[in-house]
């Protein structure tokens, strides 16, 4: 196993008494002092969370925007600069490589935000396909990351960042100093995520701590996104299964030109996917449902595996993804879980879980 | 860290009261720091018998579900409901109403193999 990385921000999760884990290569804090704290003050207050594992990619050229629209699923003409959008790179057979976020900074140019575990093969894949007029940069190891998210983290970033002005809902925006400021997250609330120089990083996470946002760990990351059933690559998205299946057809424009994975995806849209990523509830108390548990119908039989799975602390209550047969894909659907022999009553629910009231 | 002086100890963070032929097994302050927010513990059904190292219960946090091992061989004769219905119990009196399960053992002689508390206090420390 190769060595794990290091965050740039790594003094500052062991001196607040982080508890550091492997994840995607990397060293990364799970929690500091609770998972469900940490949850509760994003979706009542806000947290920072480190994201200096994910990986950053700048595109330019005359020919960058035709192709990234080759490239991923999402229609990047439709951005102007300053703007940003959820887009999947998928492989010929219309399964997922990664999702992402691509924002146009310029007329030619994008900044790219993908998974921190599919730097190497994004880059692989994109550097396989790119034309001489597009120039493509891995600046992953440059930036630090922080995700500020909450309903309070428009205050945290006024205190922060005086005098500054967010930008609109998934826009960019680069501060004088040099940072990157995007309106974006993983978490359903309101924030913004933020990219300084890897040196900078540790003074700008004590900024937004001191400015009031609860340090947040990986594992309220994954509740966080889970409640509002964003895909984690890996768990809900694989090579096998496409943005059809997954239920994320509004980020496949099918109306544009050409793109990678495109004639299977408008086959499955126009005669229905067999398999659906549906979002299941416990409809009693139970075991923490977990990724890889059985799932099983009403009858009994055997009809899958949870992708994602987790207690929800906003709804205390089982919550988990899986991609069943579409037919038992439909909300009302009952299904049981099986964890360690033992099944507990759940069914099929509209997405997402968690709903702002 | 607590680690009452009068209990035994198992190397995966155990605690065991001895009262007659009785053991109350729960998991230790440790324990429950380690794992932070207990959501789920699943209880023994009374009347199980169990030998020493039997995987006896599970308590679960946010993250992930731990193993509680039975400490020697006996009976379960009894399971916290209070745990089952209020899991954080586990974390905020773990030697007290947090305790999981008890155990008719085999032969109370066992219980004096497991550590004492300055043998654990070395084990975590």
């Amino acid at each position: 196993m190769s060595e794990l990385k290091s965050s740039p921000l790594e003094s500052a999760h062991q001196s607040l008494g982080a508890r550091l884990v492997p994840f995607a290569g990397w060293n990364m804090p799970v929690q500091y002092s609770s998972i469900l704290d940490e949850h509760r003050a994003v979706r009542t207050d806000a947290g920072v969370f480190d994201i200096s594992h994910m990986g950053q990619f700048l595109v330019d050229g005359s020919g960058a925007a035709a192709w990234l629209n080759r490239m991923f699923t999402n229609n990047v003409t439709k951005l102007d600069p300053g703007q940003g959008q959820y887009s999947l790179m998928l492989n010929e057979n219309g399964g997922v490589i990664d999702d992402l976020i691509v924002y146009r900074t310029g007329p030619e140019s994008f900044f790219i935000v993908v998974n921190a575990s599919k730097i190497d093969e994004d880059l692989a894949w994109m550097e396989k396909h790119i034309p001489g007029d597009v120039q493509l940069r891995n600046e992953s190891d440059r930036w630090a990351g922080m995700a500020v998210q909450g309903p309070h983290a428009a205050t945290v970033f006024a205190k922060a960042l005086h005098g500054e002005t967010l930008p609109l809902r998934n826009g960019i925006m680069t501060t004088p100093a040099g940072a990157i400021v995007c309106r974006t997250g993983y978490t359903g609330e309101d924030g913004f995520e933020f990219f300084c120089p890897a040196d900078d990083g540790v003074t700008w996470w004590n900024t937004f701590v001191n400015a009031g946002a609860a340090p947040c760990g990986l594992g309220a990351r994954d509740t966080l996104r889970l409640e509002m059933c964003y895909p984690l690559n890996g768990n809900d998205l694989s090579p096998e299964r496409t943005p059809i299946e997954a239920g994320l057809g509004f980020f496949c424009d099918l109306g544009k030109d050409e793109f990678i994975g495109r004639e299977v995806l408008a086959k499955q849209k126009a005669e229905g996917p067999d398999l659906r990523l549906a979002a299941i509830r416990y409809t009693d108390k139970g075991a923490p449902p977990r990724a890889h548990y059985p799932v099983l119908d009403a009858d009994g039989n055997e009809t899958g595996e949870l992708c994602s799975g987790a207690l929800s602390p906003s709804l205390m209550t089982g919550i988990a993804m899986a991609y069943l047969p579409a037919a038992l894909a439909k909300p009302g659907t009952k299904l049981q879980i099986d964890v360690r022999g033992r099944r507990f009553p759940a069914e099929v629910v509209k997405k997402p879980f968690y709903k702002r009231s | 860290m607590n680690i009452p002086a009068d209990l035994r100890y198992q190397t995966s963070h155990e605690w065991v009261r001895l009262e007659g032929d009785v053991i109350t097994v729960g998991i230790t302050d440790h324990a429950q720091e380690e794992l932070t927010d207990v959501v789920f513990v699943e209880l023994p059904a009374v009347g199980r018998t169990v030998d020493p190292g039997d995987p006896t219960a599970v308590v679960e946090s946010v993250k992930a579900a731990s193993d509680i091992y039975a400490p020697v061989g006996g009976e379960v004769i009894e399971a916290n409901p209070e745990v089952e219905a209020d899991p954080s119990l586990v974390n905020t009196d773990p030697y007290g109403k947090g305790w999981i399960f008890k155990l008719k053992v085999k032969n109370a002689a066992d219980v004096e193999g497991l550590m004492d508390a300055a043998a654990y206090q070395a084990h975590i420390s």
